[in-house]
């Protein structure tokens, strides 16, 4: 048998209070793919780190090749043949593409010059293994969010890696995007590279990885061959339970139409878009990033002004020119940011619950602070948020009491029309559920739901009607009798065979 | 024409435009309104306004850099007063009483250490206590100022030296001295800036840190080696501008930091960092010392010219803010 390329053994990692790594240990192998799995908080992101030198660990060794390591830095572990595919994208979008690939380590001359040449036909070769539509040249911010993903990937290609990690690089990548990033992996994979893929995304994990490791709450629980294994087993280590993936087929009377919308355009970022939501229906939007469904939820929500169409509410037309005025018409927003545009996180539980409301519950010129308490335990019963008390700050809560508090304050205004925008992103999978759950329930009891997501599993679990968009244009509305995974892959990537109203 | 074209196209372009706009209409505006028949336009008034701007001008060179850099400095001004102090007061020490004219490299270098010294030393507060470098250099202008005071009360501190002010006035191919000080110092900023790694560095801290920290750039170094640079070229500008004026009062080179500052920001510099261009912050220095010259010319006070000049700074960050809104889609604040 091989040596691994890479070997974690016995890695510790204390922050205070928390033990976030408890005795870690993960080989990879040359040519290898290695998925890491794990709910949000289980410890990868913090194992990440002690690999790439950003953290040290408090016990246990690394081992690259047959040589036992101290990363001291990123430029080391990048060095050595460790190299990182961030998530979250870290570019630079003032410079060009091939300076931020070689960030940090730009090819020199004589004084400290920049090698132009040298580093604009490195760039291009690699581009060119990638297949992408820009040069060495252009500006980062020029390119579109799945393009400047791969600008983040070519990053891989740059050294002689001895193993790269991705971490969650598909999150806004298109199919055929995806298909050219696979290509890349089973090109490293053919040049014994290891890879370390960490997703969230079961299919691609079952598509394209050789073995699985999984952590839950710091603690490692084992490897198991993909091949050997079924979603519903990793799922169980992963959380520790069994976990319940049929549709949800709690069908409830339909009210009235709470909300109409017609021919509704806004310039260039979606036109003519139609569709309505009865009271009692959750009405699932699925697209790629930049289909335009969020602008629709923030037309909807008075943040954008429609060039055209109109917007029906109970039957009646409005124009909505505010969030103030969308709140006092009874349409919430949960946005898809929920850490920068939903929750003040050095704030308590209690008053981010109620800070749309705050100006109202007064007792002369105080805050009511007894009424604010009365909402917060009211709706905390009611959603299952989960927390010490009021006084947490949402900083500390998990991915998914923080949405439920997110959810808890818009429900907290009596809206009849929820927007929800991505809402399970970055929720590991057992909250998920959760989500799933209560959204349904809100909707059995007369809330009219409107859910964007990028995930295909959740709309078909959550929703009635399913509305597939692509590039600004609704394709095909499917209800959840008729659709399947096929066509609605095909109308989200704009090959629609028949067109539905 | 994709959207932020043509608001890209101005901010390049813009500052050079308006500085044409300003040369049009003082020269109109010259012809009736002046006291003095000597048109505006004149190549001499244009020589001197050069020289003119070589103070502020070194300066902003700097502050371009740490601005990019998503930093700023205010304690320039005060650094320059110091700078401008240690240059003129060493002369007359007398351990280097033997040396002669020989004095006038050591007083330079003395000058100098003293400014990069200052800037070092703001840096590495930025860079090991992480504090913001606005507050840094705000305290550090405070007590720079005060250093300025302790060492000679309210007086002025003199000290004329011929040989220096004979180089000082010295003209080579037109040029005066400060004004090839002005032009090289650019020359070298605006090579570090597009040619280095250490100038693209600095973009990419500006813009993205966290991605610059990623990729293994040692921003704190990196950002303190910018603050030396600033304090180095203030004292340089102090250096360039006694050497012929041989007398500093305590209060010189106060609001110094503000009319640099507005210098690069009308050059295009972003106050968030991340973009920004030398040439641009030369474009900026020489359209404020135009309009200042200018209104001058046609008879205003110094007060009407700082009026103006505050009026024209808010405007371009209007038109700026107003052509970057990619039309009506945008997303309302």
């Amino acid at each position: 048998m091989t040596d691994p390329v890479l070997h974690l053994d016995n890695i510790v990692k204390t922050f205070p209070g928390v033990r976030a790594l408890d005795g870690v240990s993960f080989s990879v192998m040359p040519g290898e793919v290695h998925a890491l799995m794990g709910e949000n908080g289980a410890g990868k992101s913090t194992l990440m780190k002690v690999l790439g030198g950003i953290y040290q660990p408090d016990g246990g060794t690394i081992h690259v090749g047959k040589e036992q390591v101290t990363m001291a830095g990123p430029l080391e572990a990048k060095a050595k043949g460790i190299v990182f595919i961030h998530q979250e994208l870290s570019l630079a979008e003032e410079l060009s593409v091939a300076e931020n690939i070689y960030l940090g380590e730009l090819p020199r001359k004589s004084f400290g010059r920049v090698d132009w040449r040298k580093l604009t036909e490195q760039t291009n070769t690699i581009l060119k293994k990638l297949n992408v539509g820009f040069d060495a040249t252009t500006r980062v911010g020029d390119l579109s969010i799945a393009n400047q993903q791969m600008v983040e990937i070519a990053r891989a290609l740059t050294v002689d890696a001895k193993a790269v990690i991705f971490d969650e690089p598909t999150a806004s990548l298109t199919d055929a995007e995806k298909v050219v990033l696979f290509d890349v992996i089973s090109d490293l994979q053919k040049e014994g590279v290891g890879i370390i893929y960490i997703s969230h995304r079961m299919e691609e994990i079952f598509k394209i990885t050789d073995r699985i490791s999984i952590l839950r709450d710091g603690q490692y629980q084992g490897t198991v061959n993909t091949s050997e294994t079924s979603e519903e087993a990793v799922t169980q280590m992963m959380i520790g339970r069994k976990l319940d993936l049929s549709r949800m087929e709690t069908h409830h009377e339909l009210g009235d139409v709470a909300l109409e919308v017609r021919g509704l355009s806004c310039g260039k970022l979606y036109q003519d878009i139609s569709f309505e939501i009865r009271r009692g229906e959750v009405v699932g939007f699925y697209g790629l990033v930049g289909a335009g469904r969020t602008e629709i939820a923030e037309t909807l929500f008075g943040l954008r002004d429609p060039s055209a169409g109109q917007i029906l509410l109970d039957g009646e037309e409005v124009r909505i020119t505010s969030p103030n005025d969308a709140i006092a018409r009874g349409i919430s927003l949960v946005p898809e940011d929920r850490k920068g545009q939903g929750l003040v996180l050095g704030m308590n539980c209690r008053d981010n619950m109620t800070l749309p409301q705050v100006q109202d519950l007064t007792s002369g010129p105080f805050v009511a602070e007894g009424a604010e308490v009365a909402i917060f335990d009211q709706y905390r019963d009611r959603l299952d948020i989960r927390t010490p008390g009021w006084k947490q700050l949402v900083g500390n809560l998990s991915g998914g009491n923080q949405q439920k508090i997110v959810i808890g304050k818009w429900l907290s205004m009596h809206p009849s029309v929820l927007i929800v925008d991505e809402p399970t992103r970055g929720i590991d999978v057992g909250s998920k559920s959760e989500i799933h759950k209560l959204l349904r329930e809100l909707a059995a009891q007369g809330y009219a739901v409107m859910v964007i997501s990028s995930e295909m599993p959740e709309v078909l679990h959550v929703a009635d009607r399913i509305v597939a968009m692509y590039s600004g244009r609704i394709m095909r509305t499917f209800t959840s009798e008729e659709v399947t995974e096929d066509s609605l892959i095909q109308a989200i990537s704009g090959l629609s065979g028949h067109e539905a109203a | 024409m994709k959207p932020g074209t043509l608001s890209k196209a101005l901010n390049s372009g813009a500052i050079w435009g308006f500085i044409v706009l300003e040369l049009i209409f003082f020269s109109i505006a010259g012809e009736y309104l002046s006291l003095s028949d000597k048109a505006f336009m004149d190549w001499e008034n244009m020589l001197l306004l050069l020289k003119q701007s070589a103070p502020i001008g070194i300066i902003a060179m700097g502050m371009t850099i740490v601005m990019i850099n998503g930093n700023i400095d205010l304690s320039v001004g005060a650094t320059y007063a110091i700078a401008a102090i240690v240059l003129l007061e060493s002369m007359t020490w007398p351990i280097f009483a033997g040396l002669g004219d020989l004095v006038i490299p050591v007083a330079w270098l003395l000058a100098l250490l003293v400014g990069t010294f200052l800037g070092a030393l703001n840096g590495l507060i930025v860079w090991k206590t992480g504090v913001d470098a606005f507050i840094v250099t705000l305290g550090s202008m405070l007590g720079f100022r005060g250093i300025v005071f302790m060492f000679n009360g309210e007086n002025p501190t003199s000290h004329l030296n011929w040989t220096l002010v004979d180089f000082a006035e010295a003209e080579f191919l037109g040029l005066a001295t400060a004004s090839w000080f002005l032009l090289a110092v650019t020359l070298v900023i605006w090579f570090v800036m597009t040619k280095t790694v250490h100038g693209r560095n600095a973009y990419a801290i500006g813009d993205n840190r966290e991605a610059a920290v990623n990729a293994g750039i040692r921003v704190g170094p990196h950002m303190m080696i910018n603050f030396a640079i600033i304090g180095f070229l203030a004292a340089l500008s102090a250096v360039v501008f006694y050497s012929e004026s041989g007398s500093v009062n305590p209060n010189d080179g106060q609001l110094y930091e503000l009319w640099v500052i507005t210098a690069v920001v009308l050059g295009g510099t972003k106050i968030t960092g991340g973009a920004g261009s030398v040439i641009g912050t030369f474009g900026g220095v020489i359209a404020i010392q135009l309009l200042r010259k200018g209104l001058g010319h046609i008879g205003a006070d110094t007060s009407t010219v700082n009026l103006v000049i505050g009026l024209i700074l808010i405007v371009v960050l209007i038109l700026d803010r107003q052509l970057n809104v990619k039309g009506k889609e945008e997303l309302k604040v």
